[in-house]
């Protein structure tokens, strides 16, 4: 079970002044179960490597498969493979257009062909996940709501498509720290229970360290480290800021600390290992 | 430069509830100062903002931009032209399909001669290092170059004062860089008072002053430093501290003892290995 | 894709053409297209085309592209060319098959018309090649001026171009990103009878309309905010002002158009 992209080429606007090559030979396998942050700068290819992972644009060179069916095909096989990706854009919530929230949220689901009663089910439970009160909201509509309300509609609008592959777009753009953090620990906990493939396109180190096993750090149209995150900021560092991405903040803390003489352990991930190896060193209990 | 006293702004929601957005603000700021406000959504500090200039008028209270008293209708264009402001979508605030000739905008409303346009609108474009853009589309710019054509659109106006509400809020962390260091050459080179909203507490950190807002009141303010070292208070107003402070805080709690005030990661580090 | 669309088809150079004031090639293009209508005779559509011809060369703009302007409507030409060679009474018959007969009237008048669209089309895509949208507009609105007494909003007008001119690439990025994420909720933009793709197309349609009118609402607020308040004691960067090629231009024009009236109506003054 896996997304395979192999040797894909993208290139926008052939044939005209604004002709840009935007993928060259981007290979690369997404396991169902896997968490993977996808992090480079603006105009590095990442959104256009996302699209090519439910066949939203098509390759001029190579091929992508889901579960081993080619989506470039027509057909309903290709069809409903392709729908197994769900894909939550950035500012998701500019997308939404039904005149309830039900009605919002059943969309992806009656398009891929379930049954009322299956697809009350899956509006009842993405609701859930993403943390509407169904008694509260099913009926409201979807324009009265907050903005980080409006963004928790647009994304259950997609997890109740029940999807193999959850691929979001900077989730948290635009949000304010408390509803990062909402919107992040409800995609976490539909990882744990549904046991889905997230790919989380990112501009954030510290989301990336924090939530993924794996990151891939795009760069000029090329994937460029795909590895453990950990061990990405630890070897390639330098390369890193080079190509204009950044250190998670935690790394950098760690980093000082170990120059001025601190016999820090590597691999610290967030504040709290932070803390407590200080106080390891330190011998403050 | 702005004095805001119980500063009151009502209004009733599609829900027919009253909403408070501010409920007795007390500011005042310094002509040349650099002040950021912070807050969660829904805090206050958009209509905050808007009072500024006139776009939204106190349902109690009083501002007073340049001793101008904004609730008088006579000095509204007077303010507008002393306090420019940019918003969080860098879209939606650019007119013209040409750089140059929506940075003359401003002054074109203010009736300046059109002689005199086309300098202001090299000197604007100079302030915010957009000058080789001049005669580009905005809709092929990045984010960060929009936001900086809209801060160049204000300049050309001359003001004394420029509002940013969240001007980074859609940015990328390239644009927010560009962003914040335009703002801190603006504020130090040409004395314009800087009145910076965000969410991002790494860009209050350049300010001179943070103001701490929640459910439309001023919660605490003072210089980076104080306020950024209260961690407990921030994060439960739902806001971040920048990690130095908050691993002080966390090593503090357990007894540890560290100096007062430690928010960079070199203060960090030199208060540990000493 | 969407976004690929260039909008207008200016095409930018510093040509005398290029530099002359909107508000001169406006007016040209006007006189130009009336002259057309006065012509007769072959000389006086020779002299037309050659006048044409002439503008284009000095504008430098390459050939074939301009001549490309005329794809869209060639269609439209051609049956121009054939309703009048087989409608047209007359009776030198030159060719028949059945009930269908071509005669040298029906064919002469065909190709005049078809010429006149021709020359109409080129001269009037000289104008905007050369000028772009932007200056287009402020001609438009300076010309527009005088009947401003009669209830004519020349400003007003003007602003709406001005921001559409700007909106529309945008809007245009948009509906693509709509479209693709409504795609990716398998929404079916192709397929179905007509009321079917009518309705398909409400997901698109609700969102684009709420962000135009959300766009519409924060940009009149900035506007407002940058001292915005309608046209009333306005001035603008770039006055236009008349220059001795303006004159030049227009003095021209009109000789052509002058010339070609009395070309036909002259004998009949006795001229």
């Amino acid at each position: 079970m896996s997304i395979k992209l192999s040797h894909i080429y993208h290139t926008y606007s052939k044939a005209t002044p604004f002709e840009r090559l935007a993928l060259q030979d981007v290979s690369l396998e997404i396991k169902k179960g896997e968490i993977v942050a996808i992090i480079g700068h603006t105009g590095s290819g990442k959104s256009t490597l996302v699209q090519h992972l439910n066949g939203l644009l098509q390759p001029d060179k190579g091929t992508a498969t889901i579960d081993e069916v080619d989506i470039s095909a027509k057909g309903t096989q290709a069809k409903n493979a392709r729908q197994q990706v769900g894909m939550v854009f950035q500012y998701p919530e500019h997308q939404i257009f039904a005149e309830t929230v039900f009605e919002d949220i059943a969309f992806g689901p009656r398009n891929k062909g379930f049954s009322e009663e299956e697809v009350a089910k899956q509006v009842r439970e993405a609701m859930d996940f993403v943390g509407l009160d169904y008694d509260t909201f099913a009926q409201r509509s979807p324009f009265q709501l907050s903005g980080g309300q409006m963004r928790r509609v647009a994304i259950a609008g997609v997890v109740a498509m029940n999807p193999d592959y959850l691929v979001l777009d900077e989730p948290s753009a635009g949000l304010d720290p408390r509803s990062r953090n909402a919107v992040f620990r409800e995609i976490m906990a539909l990882h744990k229970s549904r046991g889905i493939a997230i790919v989380l396109v990112t501009h954030s180190m510290e989301e990336a360290v924090k939530y993924a096993n794996r990151l891939l750090v795009i760069n000029g149209g090329r994937v460029l480290f795909d590895g453990e995150p950990g061990l990405i900021f630890k070897e390639h560092g330098a390369e890193l800021v080079q190509v204009g991405v950044d250190v998670p903040q935690v790394y950098k803390l760690a980093d000082l600390l170990r120059q001025r003489g601190l016999k820090l352990p590597e691999g610290i991930k967030d504040e709290m290992a932070l803390v407590k190896a200080i106080k390891k060193v330190k011998g403050w209990k | 430069m702005i004095k805001i006293e119980n500063l009151k702004h009502y209004y009733t929601d599609s829900d027919g509830n009253q909403v408070k957005a501010l409920d007795g603000v007390d500011l005042s700021i310094e002509q040349g100062e650099f002040v950021a406000i912070i807050g969660a959504n829904g805090s206050g500090k958009s209509t905050l903002a808007r009072h500024l200039n006139c776009l939204l008028l106190p349902t109690e209270g009083r501002v007073e931009v340049g001793g101008l008293d904004t609730m008088e209708e006579d000095n509204m264009w007077d303010i507008r032209q002393q306090v420019g402001m940019v918003f969080q979508n860098p879209d939606n605030q650019i007119v013209a399909a040409v750089v140059e000739e929506d940075v003359a905008f401003g002054p074109e409303n203010i009736g300046v001669p059109g002689p005199e346009i086309g300098p202001r609108v090299a000197k604007a474009l100079a302030a915010v290092g957009m000058t080789e853009y001049a005669k580009h589309a905005p809709h092929r710019l990045s984010g960060g170059q929009k936001q900086r054509v809209a801060i160049a659109g204000i300049m050309a106006l001359e003001p004394k004062c420029i509002v940013l509400d969240e001007p980074t809020a859609m940015l990328d962390p390239q644009g927010r860089k560009e962003i914040v260091s335009t703002v801190q050459k603006l504020n130090k080179k040409k004395q314009i008072t800087i009145v910076y909203i965000t969410h991002y507490m790494e860009e209050a950190l350049a300010a001179d002053r943070v103001v701490v807002m929640e459910k439309g009141h001023i919660r605490f303010m003072g210089t980076p430093r104080e306020v950024f070292s209260r961690v407990d208070e921030l994060e439960a107003l739902g806001l971040e501290a920048p990690l130095a402070a908050k691993v002080a805080s966390e090593l503090r709690k357990s007894g540890v003892k560290l100096p007062s005030g430690i928010i960079t990661d070199e203060e960090l580090a030199q208060a540990l290995c000493q | 894709m969407l976004t690929e669309i260039t909008l207008g088809q200016y095409f930018p150079g510093n040509s005398l053409i290029h530099r002359l004031d909107p508000r001169t090639k406006i007016l040209a293009t006007i006189i130009y297209i009336i002259a057309i209508f006065f012509a007769d005779t072959s000389l006086s559509y020779g002299i037309l085309t050659a006048f044409a011809a002439g503008v284009i060369m000095i504008s430098r703009l390459p050939w074939l592209m301009v001549l490309k302007s005329l794809k869209p409507i060639w269609i439209i030409i051609f049956f121009t060319l054939l309703i009048h060679m087989f409608t047209a009474p007359g009776e030198h018959i030159i060719w028949t098959w059945k009930f269908l007969s071509v005669t040298q009237e029906g064919l002469d008048l065909g190709l005049k018309m078809a010429v006149r669209l021709v020359l109409l089309l080129l001269f009037s895509s000289v104008l905007t090649f050369t000028t772009s949208p932007i200056v287009l507009t402020d001609g438009i609105e300076h010309l527009l001026r005088p009947f401003k007494a009669l209830g004519v909003p020349a400003h007003e007008l003007a602003m709406m171009m001005t921001i559409a001119l700007r909106f529309i690439p945008t809007l245009l990025e948009e509906t693509d990103r709509i479209m693709k994420a409504q795609t990716a909720r398998g929404a079916d933009f192709a397929s179905g009878n007509l009321l079917q793709r009518m309705k398909n197309m409400l997901p698109l349609l609700v969102p684009l309309f709420i962000s135009a009118f959300r766009r519409a609402d924060e940009l009149a607020v900035a506007m407002e905010a940058r001292c915005y308040r309608g046209g009333e004691g306005r001035t603008r960067m770039h006055e236009l002002a008349y220059g001795i090629s303006d004159y030049t231009a227009l003095v021209l024009v009109l000789a052509l158009a002058v010339g070609l009236a009395v070309m036909r109506w002259g004998k009949l003054c006795g001229l």
